[in-house]
């Protein structure tokens, strides 16, 4: 296993995005923030894009509310010429921002009201994920015409599956081309009877029957969301390709967050595996959360002194050396873990985030962070 | 005060928790302990993450019932992975005797369709059949013995543990008909949705809360207890995972009385025969001041989780991982904590 340097990867200017993914609950926010904040100190344009920061980063990063507008993170030091603005995620406006800025005003109107839509751009599994990776590309799109920023920093969604996002634009995207949505639209699209008539006996069965289930009002909300989706975007899937596409461009990194147990491990193994499939530029794997032993004592010497010290009467030494012993053990399980995935993936270059105590409440401690993601 | 906490005889135990605090172990146990002798009972998982095959190293679970584990004291812990497609399709066999025509709107991608469309229509499924299950009898599943149904007969499951979604999708998850409002107003969907609200707020269910002494997931556990209860949930235990053991805490206790000195320890140490070196003492030290900081935080969030007024089950942390062995003895500490089927 090499070394990740992140550090070059972060000077240099050709790297443009850098998607930071992995199992929920391992500091991919965290990690987004430090890779961003030390560029921008180094001199760059940044902006990072959080999906659902803790709340004490949030305020580190002066990002109060949900408001999906990029906004400069106050006390980044500036001297070498950078700039840091953060934004959170708001899935449900960047959808209306997507269809106001396609549509005609009647036509989004229509869409904003439909029950189905409402549904869609609220809770539909995957949308959290698909809004994301939209953020992403009208980013990507202000970046290029306004030259405002010359990197962004992208926070994947705390998925079910670190996968997910990933499959979330052509998932939405083939779900709305399907087959089974375009027939039983068809009678709106095509202004009533003509397109029923079109439809086979299968079909009309099926139909009928998720019709009773759901009833006729859910139907006729979904044949009208359709319809008038359909002349906005010519096809979400044509969209989901683009943003794909913007995935796989030379600029684009991706980083693999992971915390040394083993099932947060095993996703990042998926991980690892599926970017290669989908020949999405992998950079390397981020270990947070590292317990490093801080004295080379070992743990089974460290108890038998311990026990040697008890029976002299230095307890307090003594409970010192326990406590290490419990922490040497805790390191020395770590250090098996990532032993056993360096072995698994021998070309994944890494770099190690040693445990720290306390919630990232401020920029110094995410520059500490920071300090240690770009330390090989 | 049972350990559950409510005055009832729950047999629905719905276990959350924060992503990563280990919901699925815990609820593995929990229904080992509750197979007491002669009992059956059903463990379930909804989110098609083969969880509990995992944990309980069995084959992966389908949509049928196998048995994966052997209970506490003899009983049998069944497995079931609900999907809501196939849920929808043997939903249309049962209601609509649709028969072969499941398979062919399987085919058209009507079931896609319908699951995916709005996800309240895929819990209302999952609720479904969560809901069946607690509710068959031994005298057989509804409908086929529906007339001839004996209103006497026993539960085929004496317990149903729920591996549910995480405090983060919970509260929309059980809130099955408020996220139907506006989508089916009527109609089969929206009246099996009345049912399953019906058993989730009644006696019958139970929501545990999993949680470990970090600040994020005792964070969410206290706003899922809120929530949850303001929704009219009955709110069980809070079960604190992966607790540090008792003998930890009170070394910690002793490292706490002073400060850890240096130049106090250098000698000791020497006269036990470790060769000192300062970086060796200065880290001593550091890993000392660590461990009282994280000591006074686990302290605070005890406190928090205490005061949510919830009786508190307290699982050890297991260094070397989970698996059937690992299940058990939690299920044991469930029950030498009070946890009775």
């Amino acid at each position: 296993m090499s070394d990740l340097d992140l550090g070059a990867l972060l000077d240099d200017p050709e790297t443009s995005v850098i998607v930071c993914c992995g199992a929920g609950g391992v500091g991919k926010t965290t990690t987004a923030a430090a890779l961003a904040l030390h560029a921008a100190e180094r001199g760059r344009h940044v902006v990072v894009l959080t999906i659902d920061p803790a709340r004490r980063l949030a305020q580190a990063l002066g990002l109060e509310e949900l408001d999906n507008t990029p906004r400069p993170v106050a006390s980044v030091d500036t001297s070498a010429g950078g700039s840091l603005d953060a934004m959170m995620l708001d899935m449900k406006r960047t959808f209306d921002e997507v269809v106001l800025t396609h549509a005609d005003p009647e036509t989004a109107q229509q869409i904003l009201d439909n029950s189905i839509y409402q549904a869609l751009s609220s809770s539909f599994a995957g949308t959290q994920e698909y809004m994301a990776m939209e953020r992403l590309g009208q980013l990507r799109h202000q970046a290029d015409a306004e030259g405002t920023w010359d990197l962004i920093v992208v926070d994947t969604p705390p998925s079910r599956s670190a996968l997910d996002f990933l499959d979330a634009p052509t998932r939405l995207g083939s779900f709305l081309d399907g087959r089974f949505i375009r027939l039983i639209s068809a009678p709106a699209r095509a202004g009533g009877r003509v397109g029923a008539r079109a439809l086979g006996v299968g079909m009309s069965l099926a139909a009928a029957t998720i019709g009773k289930l759901l009833g006729k009002q859910f139907m006729l909300d979904v044949s009208t969301f359709v319809a008038a989706m359909d002349t906005v975007f010519g096809g979400f899937r044509a969209r989901a390709d683009e943003t794909y596409a913007l995935l796989q461009a030379p600029g684009t990194r991706f980083v693999v967050v992971a915390a040394p147990e083993r099932d947060a491990l095993r996703e990042a193994g998926y991980f690892v595996q599926r970017l290669a499939r989908d020949q999405m530029p992998l950079a390397g794997l981020v270990l947070n959360r590292v317990a490093v032993s801080r004295a080379r004592i070992s743990a089974d010497r460290a108890r038998d002194a311990a026990e040697a010290l008890e029976e002299a009467g230095d307890r307090h030494t003594a409970a010192v050396l326990r406590v290490h012993a419990d922490h040497a053990e805790v390191a020395a399980r770590h250090r098996r873990l990532i032993r056993d995935t360096a072995a698994a993936y021998p070309r994944l270059a890494t770099v190690q985030v040693p445990l720290a105590g306390a919630d990232i409440a401020d920029l110094p401690a995410l520059r500490d962070v920071a300090a240690a993601l770009t330390t090989p | 005060m049972a350990w559950h906490g409510t005055a009832g005889a729950p047999r629905l135990h719905i276990v959350t928790g924060k992503g990563g605090t280990g919901k699925t172990t815990v609820a593995a146990a929990l229904a080992t302990a509750l197979a007491g002798e002669g009992r059956r009972v059903l463990l379930v998982e909804t989110e098609e993450r083969q969880g509990i095959s995992q944990v309980l190293d069995v084959a992966p679970l389908g949509t049928e019932e196998t048995e994966v584990a052997t209970g506490l004291d003899g009983g049998a812990v069944w497995g079931l992975s609900i999907e809501a497609g196939a849920a929808l399709v043997e939903y249309l066999r049962l209601f609509y005797r649709l028969g072969m025509a499941g398979d062919l709107l399987q085919k058209m991608g009507a079931i896609e369709f319908a699951t995916t469309i709005a996800p309240g229509v895929r819990d209302v499924l999952i609720g479904g059949k969560i809901y069946e299950s607690v509710r068959r009898t031994t005298a057989g599943r509804a409908p086929g013995a529906r007339r001839g149904r004996d209103p006497d007969a026993p539960p085929a499951y004496d317990a149903v543990v729920l591996d549910a979604p995480p405090t983060g999708r919970i509260g929309r998850f059980l809130d099955v008909t408020g996220q139907l409002a506006d989508l089916a107003k009527v109609g089969p969907i929206r009246n099996q949705a009345d049912a399953i609200r019906g058993l989730l707020h009644s006696g019958t269910t139970v929501v545990h809360v999993v949680t470990l002494l970090e600040q994020l997931p005792v964070q969410e556990t206290l706003d899922a207890v809120r929530d949850l209860a303001a929704d009219g949930l009955r709110i069980g235990a809070i079960v604190v995972n992966q607790a540090r053991d008792d003998s930890v805490r009170s070394t910690v206790d002793v490292v706490a009385t002073q400060e850890p000195d240096p130049a106090r320890m250098g000698p000791q140490l020497e006269s036990v025969g470790i060769r000192t070196t300062p970086a060796m003492l200065e880290g001593l030290a550091l890993t000392a001041a660590e461990a009282v900081e994280r000591r006074d935080l686990e302290l605070s969030l005890e406190d928090a989780v205490a005061g949510a007024g919830r009786p508190v089950l307290t699982l050890p942390h297991l260094p070397e991982g989970v698996g059937p062995d690992a299940v058990w003895r939690l299920a044991a500490e469930l029950a030498d904590q009070g946890v009775r089927p």
